[in-house]
């Protein structure tokens, strides 16, 4: 495309997002850790709406059971990474946004984890897990790296979001103590549904923006739970 | 008695009890008696709001409370 139709991609951010936010967005760095059903998502919204540098992490590829939800899968990448194909997806939308994959797995090893220094020099984490343990794991880095994290969690058509900074409590509030946690929820008996994962993407996608720039309200020390068979939303109190 | 607002999400919600929107307790009955009450498994609730606030098991449940029971849920 033509440099002078590109000057115009972010014209339908305006006046929603002023042209001073648009730059500020060019200038962040965001990790976005698991690329599944929320991951793949997250990195689409975030890339459309102008986040300069996205890091993508998955040491997965792509299997025939994900191409129920997850966004990124096709066919033709069955077998594929999943981090590198998010980098592709991303240059295929906007080739100016600066793309790192890291095709491993961050917090694999207990007690080895290199999440610290991957972590330590960025400015947001979005938490797009699938195991509960790995996301104690996240908290425990992000709070040494003074990064906070914009967390999602699905379960059939059951999801939930939430805000971590450095020093809140976190997902202690939300699974308990640590040592009693499973290392999976109610998903491994539900499955997860597409919808349900980009409804909970697009709430994760909005609050990421939110913390960057400082601006709208925040679920920090609260749980927004949506549940689709019933239309519920509500905005619980974490405490 | 007392009435309360009773919901429960996700897998939980196969233990609704008829009536769950009125559904009719004893004053300062706790959430862990109510949640027996029902036959809900113990270990299957992860979070209980009460009102739209977290609470611990042993709430004391008064009249009109909006009780939410929510399991444990981790997927990406």
């Amino acid at each position: 495309m033509a440099p002078s139709k590109l000057h115009h991609r972010y014209d339908r951010n305006f006046d929603t997002l002023s042209h001073e936010d648009q730059k500020k967005l060019c200038n962040f760095r965001v990790m976005v850790l698991g690329l599944g059903g929320l991951g793949g998502s997250v990195c689409e919204m975030l890339a459309r709406t102008g986040v300069g540098h996205l890091i993508v992490v998955d040491g997965d590829s792509f299997e025939a059971s994900n191409l129920n939800r997850q966004l990124l899968s096709q066919e033709h990448l069955l077998g594929k990474s999943k981090a590198h194909s998010a980098r592709d997806r991303i240059h295929a939308i906007n080739s100016d946004i600066m793309v790192t994959p890291l095709e491993k797995k961050l917090t694999q090893k207990p007690g080895k984890s290199n999440l610290y220094e991957n972590i330590k020099n960025i400015d947001l984490v979005v938490d797009c897990l699938d195991s509960i343990q790995t996301r104690f794991k996240l908290q425990d880095a992000a709070e040494k790296a003074s990064v906070p994290i914009v967390s999602g969690a699905i379960a059939g058509v059951t999801g939930q979001v939430t805000t971590i900074f450095p020093k809140d409590k976190g997902y202690e509030l939300i699974y308990g103590s640590r040592d009693q946690v499973p290392s999976q929820g109610i998903e491994t008996k539900t499955g997860n549904i597409s919808y349900c994962a980009l409804l909970v993407a697009a709430i994760q996608s909005s609050e990421c923006i939110k913390v960057l720039l400082n601006r709208g309200d925040i679920l920090r020390n609260k749980l927004l739970i949506a549940e689709l068979w019933s239309n519920t939303f509500d905005i619980m109190e974490l405490a | 008695m007392i009435k309360i607002d009773l919901k429960l999400f996700a897998t939980l919600s196969r233990y609704l009890p008829e009536n769950a929107d009125a559904y009719e307790v004893d004053e300062n009955k706790t959430v862990e008696e109510l949640i027996l009450d029902i036959g809900l498994p113990s270990g299957l609730v992860k979070l209980i709001f009460i009102n739209g606030k977290q609470q611990k098991e042993s709430y004391l449940l008064k009249a009109d409370d909006r009780v939410g029971l929510f399991p444990p849920v981790g997927g990406g």
